[in-house]
């Protein structure tokens, strides 16, 4: 076995030669090396995580802006439900006041011809009176030859028409 | 995994844990000691060369990965979980040592398995040699006594009196968990060593038999040779796994150790 038969004269050889190689490995790239690349881990791990974060804080963002936009949405639509109805109420109001003013307005009309029939029927009536007055002079004269003076004419026919 | 047809013609398995000097054997030393460039270190220096390569991959530090970033962030987040999962949040101040340790030990004993006897080269498994693994098995042992005692100072000797151990019990009960503790860095470095060894043992045994059988003859070659090149198959696949399975044991049983240490039970 060389490993026992070899091991005077190599020993010191074996244990120089390892020192130094695994030295090298352990100072350069164990101390050198390993931390860097840790790190590079280490930055990607929290760079991943940050990125995760950030991700649902853009979700809740994105939650709450929806939430707003549907709040603003049934505000608008209740503002205008509002405003219809408003509108309604406003245009149902203006439509009874001017139906009132027009009923007034026709009334008012009505009133007056009423009134202008009464007046033309009065002078109707006394037209009559005055023709059938002459009517009764002209028969009174016609048939006693007497002349009735237009007074008793008047009142004779005025007698007349208060009995129809 | 050189062969070296012996003597009486055998191949020797064992042949492929020779260290072979390759220059410095006479002039290279320190204090005394001689330290010359052996295969073994070529392999070393090859397997950090290899996890360099690897690692500057992962070096590109994009935010999206690529395909080779995301196998590097693969491992290193792998052995940080690891010792998360055992240690706890300051596991991570470890990552680094547990994170060189098992990417050495996984490209060691991986390199060691390249076929690449096929062109004339000659792989060696430096994980298989016990002076290796104890080094890391010391070098880990050595942590968890520095941390341990940093940490806790003499109360990290409570580490050996379990709760709930009754008083009379308390001093036999301290050695037995002592002489557990002490075992430790020596099962740490002779498991990945043994396991290296038989596995490469057992395929070049395997590989011997389907030289030495076609040898001997075509009709040998066909029925021995053939069955157990059929089985080097299978073991070659099973050896991938435990050079994996040995790598993570490794850093595992470490961040159960330096769990001990931090945090005492």
């Amino acid at each position: 076995m060389p490993q026992i038969a070899q091991i005077a004269e190599t020993y010191a050889s074996q244990i120089f030669w390892l020192l130094l190689t695994f030295g090298f490995v352990f100072f350069v790239i164990g101390l050198g090396m390993v931390p860097k690349i840790e790190a590079t881990v280490g930055a990607r791990d929290a760079k991943i995580a940050g990125d995760l974060e950030t991700a649902k804080a853009a979700f809740a963002r994105a939650d709450e802006i929806e939430a707003d936009y549907r709040k603003h949405d049934a505000d608008a639509r209740a503002a205008a439900q509002a405003r219809i109805a408003e509108a309604k109420a406003q245009a149902a109001r203006d439509t009874e006041a001017k139906v009132k003013a027009t009923d007034a307005l026709v009334a008012e009309k009505i009133a007056a011809a009423e009134a202008e029939i009464r007046a033309a029927s009065t002078s109707a009536m006394a037209e009559i009176e005055h023709v059938a007055a002459d009517a009764a002079r002209d028969m009174v004269a016609k048939i006693s030859g007497l002349s009735a003076s237009p007074e008793a004419a008047r009142q004779a026919v005025k007698a007349a028409l208060v009995h129809g | 995994m050189g062969f070296r047809v012996a003597e009486s013609g055998k191949i020797d398995p064992m042949h492929q844990f020779a260290i072979e000097p390759l220059f410095g054997t006479d002039q290279l030393a320190i204090g005394g000691y001689n330290i010359a460039f052996t295969n073994s270190a070529l392999w070393m220096v090859a397997t950090v060369v290899v996890l360099w390569i690897f690692m500057i991959g992962g070096m590109k530090r994009e935010l999206v990965p690529g395909r080779w970033q995301a196998a590097v962030e693969t491992m290193t987040g792998f052995i940080s979980n690891l010792l998360t999962a055992n240690v706890g949040p300051e596991g991570k101040r470890y990552v680094p040592y547990v994170f060189s340790l098992f990417m050495f030990i996984l490209l060691a004993n991986l390199l060691g398995l390249l076929p690449l006897g096929l062109v004339g080269l000659h792989p060696f498994t430096f994980t298989s040699h016990f002076t290796a693994t104890g080094v890391l098995a010391v070098m880990s042992f050595a942590i968890v006594l520095i941390v341990g005692f940093w940490r806790h100072g003499l109360h990290f000797f409570s580490l050996f009196v379990p709760h709930g151990t009754p008083v009379p019990m308390i001093p036999f009960i301290f050695l037995i968990e002592l002489v557990s503790f002490m075992v430790r860095p020596f099962s740490l470095g002779l498991r990945l060593f043994v396991a290296m060894t038989a596995g490469h043992v057992l395929l070049k045994v395997l590989a011997g038999f389907v030289i030495n059988s076609t040898n001997a003859g075509a009709g040998f070659g066909l029925t021995v040779g053939l069955s157990s090149f059929a089985l080097m198959i299978g073991i070659s696949a099973l050896e991938m796994l435990v050079a994996v399975i040995q790598a993570y044991v490794f850093a595992l049983l470490t961040s159960l150790y330096i769990n001990d240490a931090v945090n005492l039970h």
